[in-house]
């Protein structure tokens, strides 16, 4: 994004946190429904929802993205393609001018459909993978879903998609692998989009294993300062820039509720895709209104649109740089949302004690292996506590 | 990264590429080009009707004779940033 500025306006941070009249980055997930069960899905993914919005429904919201010149959609899941009117839906956003960007794992990504999106004006396509070898990639994702995704991403290149995505989530196995990540995707005509771990949905229970450790956080700081104008990073990083030098390319501020939000597949609107909890739900697209007025009115994004303080951070010389990093990773490791990130890479998040928050939207399969983690590779196994929400809906509820 | 084949030329008449669409947010707007998909923004209201009424004037020249002049240099310079990544183009 460039800006053409012509006079002294406030900077464009400040002009950004006061909110903007439409989302920029929309994330709009369509099913809870997936093929996988990623051990660190922020979105607890599994079982499709039984009040998922309808076709019709979907469309009625891709009107009012028309009408508030919402330019793109950030389209995910679940895996979006296990809804049986996907490539509908996605002709239909198409037809009205809000392109889609969506995730996907690649399962149904076939040859056919590769040609066709190729084909296609205001597509992008995203595969998931989180490692740049098979062992690595598929402790997180499951067995066989390296395979999946390199076949899809064999079938993009081959169609002449023209700069697809691989987007990676960094974790503590795949730091290393950052220079195998840039060559696959140059083998393959893709772009790179590497995006940070956050300790949102089942990511929550790996996140101590899984996370990045304090030298690796320098690493990607130092590869993206050399890297960082072919690679995106969907602005996720910004906690980093703490470290000095230059900031790295993007806003580098929280965009929760002022230019960034969630819709998930039952219609709940959230202030971002790491945010999906009770806490961070600002309305429905079917009530009165729709998905605009929640984006105008809603009480919960008036008050993320107000300057917030730098709270325990205030005091640190680098606040301006981090802006006290994201706050779903301080939410959901237990901190407070006006203190150091849990990842704060002057040790400032580091030790903190704070009790996790319940999960309420968890639509995780009960016999997802997941559930009994993990992510073992060269490390012994750990297994995760079973949630008391596995075995009732109301137990532990306080 | 400049999209357009010939540089900015002030005594042309441009218009908005047909391929933007402008949305009007309080600094100003916000523009996205639909063929390269990249945003832009334009942080300040006095240029988005500048841009947005560019196409019925003959050259930039004298669009921007309405402007007023000491804002002119600034605003120039803006309109040849968006003719560098093809979000104004030379009227046909």
């Amino acid at each position: 994004m460039t800006a053409v500025s012509c006079e002294p306006v406030p900077a464009l941070a400040l002009q950004f946190e006061r909110g903007l009249a439409a989302p920029i980055c929309l994330t709009w997930e369509w099913t809870y429904a997936c093929n996988l069960s990623c051990a660190h899905c922020l979105s607890s993914s599994g079982r499709r929802d039984p009040a998922e919005l309808s076709t019709a429904q979907m469309r009625a919201v891709i009107d009012e993205l028309h009408d508030m010149q919402v330019f793109y959609a950030n389209v995910g899941g679940g895996e979006p393609t296990m809804r049986p009117d996907f490539w509908e839906l996605l002709e239909y956003a198409v037809g009205r001018q809000v392109g889609v960007k969506f995730s996907t794992n690649g399962a149904r990504l076939t040859a056919e459909r590769a040609r066709r999106l190729a084909a296609t004006d205001y597509v992008d396509v995203q595969i998931s993978l989180d490692g740049a070898t098979r062992e690595v990639n598929d402790a997180v994702r499951g067995r066989g879903s390296y395979d999946v995704a390199l076949r899809a991403i064999a079938h993009l290149a081959e169609a002449g998609m023209a700069g697809f995505k691989i987007s990676v989530v960094m974790t503590r196995h795949n730091v290393p692998q950052l220079d195998q990540f840039a060559a696959l995707a140059d083998r393959f005509g893709a772009q790179l989009r590497i995006t940070r771990l956050r300790p949102s949905g089942r990511g929550a229970e790996v996140w101590p294993q899984l996370h990045p450790t304090a030298a690796q956080q320098r690493e990607i700081h130092a590869w993206l300062t050399a890297h960082g104008e072919h690679v995106l990073t969907g602005d996720s990083f910004f906690h980093l820039n703490a470290l000095g030098g230059p900031p790295l390319p993007g806003l580098n501020l929280c965009g929760a509720g002022r230019i960034v939000c969630l819709i998930d597949p039952v219609g709940d609107v959230y202030a971002c895709p790491f945010a999906i909890h009770d806490a961070f739900r600002a309305g429905n697209v079917r009530c009165p209104g729709g998905f605009a007025e929640v984006w105008r009115s809603s009480p919960l994004f008036a008050r993320l649109r107000t300057h917030t303080s730098g709270g325990a951070c205030s005091s640190c010389p680098q606040y301006s740089a981090c802006r006290g990093g994201c706050m779903a990773a301080k939410f959901f490791t237990g901190m407070p949302l006006d203190g150091p990130d849990p990842e704060c890479v002057l040790g400032h998040g580091a030790n903190r004690p704070g009790g996790r928050p319940s999960v309420g939207n968890d639509h995780s399969r009960p016999a997802a292996p997941a559930r009994r983690v993990v992510v073992t590779l060269g490390m012994p196994a750990v297994c995760a506590p079973a949630r008391p929400c596995d075995s009732s809906p109301l137990a532990g509820a306080s | 990264m400049s999209l357009s084949a010939a540089p900015f030329e002030p005594d042309r008449g441009y218009r908005l590429n047909p391929d933007v669409a402008l949305r009007p947010e309080p600094f100003g707007a916000l523009a996205y080009h639909f063929g390269t998909r990249r945003l832009s923004l334009l942080k300040a209201p006095g240029l988005v009707e500048l841009v947005r009424g560019l196409g019925s004037h003959g050259s930039v020249s004298e669009a921007l004779a309405g402007v007023d002049e000491s804002r002119r240099p600034a605003f120039l310079q803006a309109l040849a940033a968006l003719a560098a990544s093809d979000m104004i183009v030379p009227q046909p």
